[in-house]
């Protein structure tokens, strides 16, 4: 189980509220909760629950009407634009329920393309890479477009290219969604090991139950209200 | 450090149909505009290579042609004398007076009449005109009713062709030569005797007189004098800077032209490009929203759009280009307005129209890039990644 330590992120009161028309729909109210280092937090709950707006708020790529993220010392509720796609390139790795990679980029470059963002040099960015293709188990992939590549192994594409500037914490968006259950396994277990081997703090929003069973801890959104379990 | 240029190149290349017929699209434009200039360029480099920079042209004041110059022969006299004159092998000044009048003659293949120069030379003429060699034939005896051709006439019109005779001011001419003025405005006239012309045209002053510089940077010197001497009623040129003026009407007149058809091409070019670049936006807007995410600022998603752009417009110059390349084999034969004869000229490529159509196709590019580009740059990222 995680160590418990300081916590990594800190939200206090986080409220969120969308406006269709002239109606004001609340996604969150109010929230407050802490996640350790070194954690793997699941976020369930039905649709419209609010729980990938949470997981946007913490990675930084949505707004909180009230309320506070504090992330590894960072207050980014306060940070402004340029700024937090700053933060976002050295702190955050994203991985996705289509995984996103760039069509026209090989494997390598898609990997490549946070390390853009940071003052390594060519030869130095390419040790950087290979390392994290090594560690997803790509590496004789790396010359391949994501269409020579099945789901299972673009997802693992995507998290070479979410581990590869060494972020703090990792936020996966449904990460198994779309993939059949033997890809689905292999992807949990590479995540499990990314917390384990390499003390990642992992949040994951998922429907699925066995996604959820890795997880150490899972907590229940309903109505934009959380619940621990 | 941005979003790498191969992403937005290879973005083109993996839609190449809309990239080639969008690009052709902006292609079209670029070839009328490169045409255009190469016209101008061709008719320019024609009649100023027709003149050379030590000759000076002498007329009367106030006249923009040879054709509507005269000059009184005592103030012939008395330029002859000049110290500027420079003196041939011979011993006689590099100086001719010549007689410059218009015909009117049928062309070969439409059987439409056209004006045609007449330039009755001395010897020193020829010698005056380096670039003017004898092709066939031989010149015309002094004292005989004799012409030689410019290549361009003899080919273009009845009767001026080697052996044939041609018939103006009440006489028979007969052709004893053709000669080759290479891409100069002599290729366009017929010459012969002066001293017959000015007979036959009862003309009793001359049209011009044309002189070489003893030493060239004595010009304005010169001309300040002459000009400036009451007993003279003329005005000094150099001969290339006359030869660029005759051409300034008509150049101007492509110029407006050209530009005229190019603005309006442009705007259909540029809506087209604007049009692909937006396709090409709502293509990618959960691309967009990654990078976004993963931490490229708004201004590297505009520059990697707009780069995409500029490299569409450049696809469309080098075609352009390349297109317009060909109008090289093409000679235009047309009215010159300034002497209103005949005068034949070539589309003209060079490296200064090669660098201004690329300019003009980057320009499209990024002016038909840019509202697509910023549309992406403005875009929220958690609705682009939604968008999948």
């Amino acid at each position: 189980m995680a160590q418990t330590t300081e916590p990594i992120v800190r939200i206090r009161n986080l409220s969120k509220s969308y406006r269709r028309g002239t109606q004001i729909i609340p996604v969150l109210s109010g929230i407050s909760f802490d996640i350790a280092r070194g954690e793997f937090v699941a976020l369930m709950g039905p649709s419209g629950s609010g729980k990938s707006t949470l997981l946007n708020m913490i990675a930084g790529i949505d707004s909180a009407d009230e309320g506070e993220i504090e992330i590894g010392g960072v207050e980014i509720t306060r940070l402004g634009e340029s700024d937090l796609a700053r933060w976002r390139a050295v702190s955050v790795g994203f991985i996705f329920q289509f995984y996103n990679l760039i069509p026209v980029l090989t494997a390598f470059e898609n990997v490549e393309l946070p390390l853009l963002l940071t003052h390594l040099n060519r030869r130095e960015r390419r040790e950087h890479v290979e390392a994290v293709l090594n560690v997803v188990g790509l590496a004789d992939r790396m010359d391949h477009y994501p269409s020579q590549l099945s789901g299972g192994q673009q997802q693992r594409v995507a998290i070479a290219r979410a581990i590869v500037t060494d972020p703090e914490i990792l936020v996966a968006d449904e990460p198994t969604g779309d993939l059949d259950r033997a890809s689905a396994e292999e992807i949990l277990q590479l995540m499990d090991r990314l917390v384990h081997e390499f003390g990642k703090t992992v949040i994951m929003v998922t429907h699925d139950p066995r996604a959820a069973e890795k997880a150490h801890l899972v907590r229940h959104l309903e109505k934009g209200e959380l619940s621990v379990t | 450090m941005g979003i790498p240029y191969s992403y937005s190149f290879r973005n083109l290349w993996t839609r190449r149909l809309t990239t080639v017929l969008t690009a052709s699209g902006m292609g079209l434009v670029v070839f009328v505009f490169a045409a255009t200039l190469m016209l101008t360029e061709g008719l320019q480099k024609t009649l100023v290579q027709t003149g050379s920079p030590d000759n000076v042209m002498l007329l009367r004041k106030s006249s923009n042609s040879e054709v509507q110059s005269a000059v009184e022969r005592d103030q012939a006299a008395l330029l002859e004398s000049q110290p500027e004159v420079a003196v041939g092998e011979d011993g006689e000044p590099l100086l001719a007076k010549e007689l410059v009048v218009l015909i009117n003659l049928k062309k070969r293949v439409t059987d439409t009449p056209s004006n045609v120069i007449i330039r009755g030379i001395t010897p020193a003429s020829l010698k005056l005109r380096p670039a003017v060699r004898l092709k066939e034939g031989r010149m015309p005896r002094p004292g005989s009713a004799e012409v030689v051709t410019g290549e361009g006439v003899a080919r273009r019109f009845k009767g001026c062709g080697l052996g044939e005779t041609l018939r103006f001011a009440m006489r028979d001419w007969r052709v004893v030569g053709v000669f080759d003025a290479g891409a100069t405005g002599f290729s366009s006239e017929i010459w012969g005797d002066r001293d017959q012309m000015m007979q036959a045209f009862r003309r009793p002053v001359y049209s011009s007189i044309i002189f070489r510089l003893r030493d060239t940077t004595s010009f304005d010197a010169y001309k300040a004098r002459v000009e400036g001497d009451p007993r003279l009623t003329v005005e000094a040129k150099r001969e290339t800077r006359y030869y660029l003026d005759q051409s300034e009407a008509m150049a101007k007149f492509l110029r407006i032209l050209g530009m005229v058809l190019t603005v309006v091409f442009s705007i259909g070019a540029v809506i087209g490009a604007t049009i692909t670049m937006y396709a090409a936006v709502a293509n990618r807007v959960t691309e967009i929203g990654t990078l976004r995410a993963l931490g490229f600022q708004r201004k590297s998603i505009l520059s990697a759009f707009v780069i995409e752009s500029l490299l569409l417009g450049v696809c469309g110059g080098i075609l352009g280009i390349f297109g317009a390349s060909f109008m090289q084999l093409i000679t235009i034969s047309t009215m010159n307005w300034a002497s209103f004869s005949e005068l034949a000229f070539s589309f003209t490529l060079n490296f200064s129209i090669i660098w201004k159509s690329l300019l003009f196709s980057a320009v499209m590019g990024l002016v038909g890039g840019a509202l697509p580009a910023f549309r992406a740059s403005r875009m929220k990222i958690v609705e682009a990644l939604r968008a999948t």
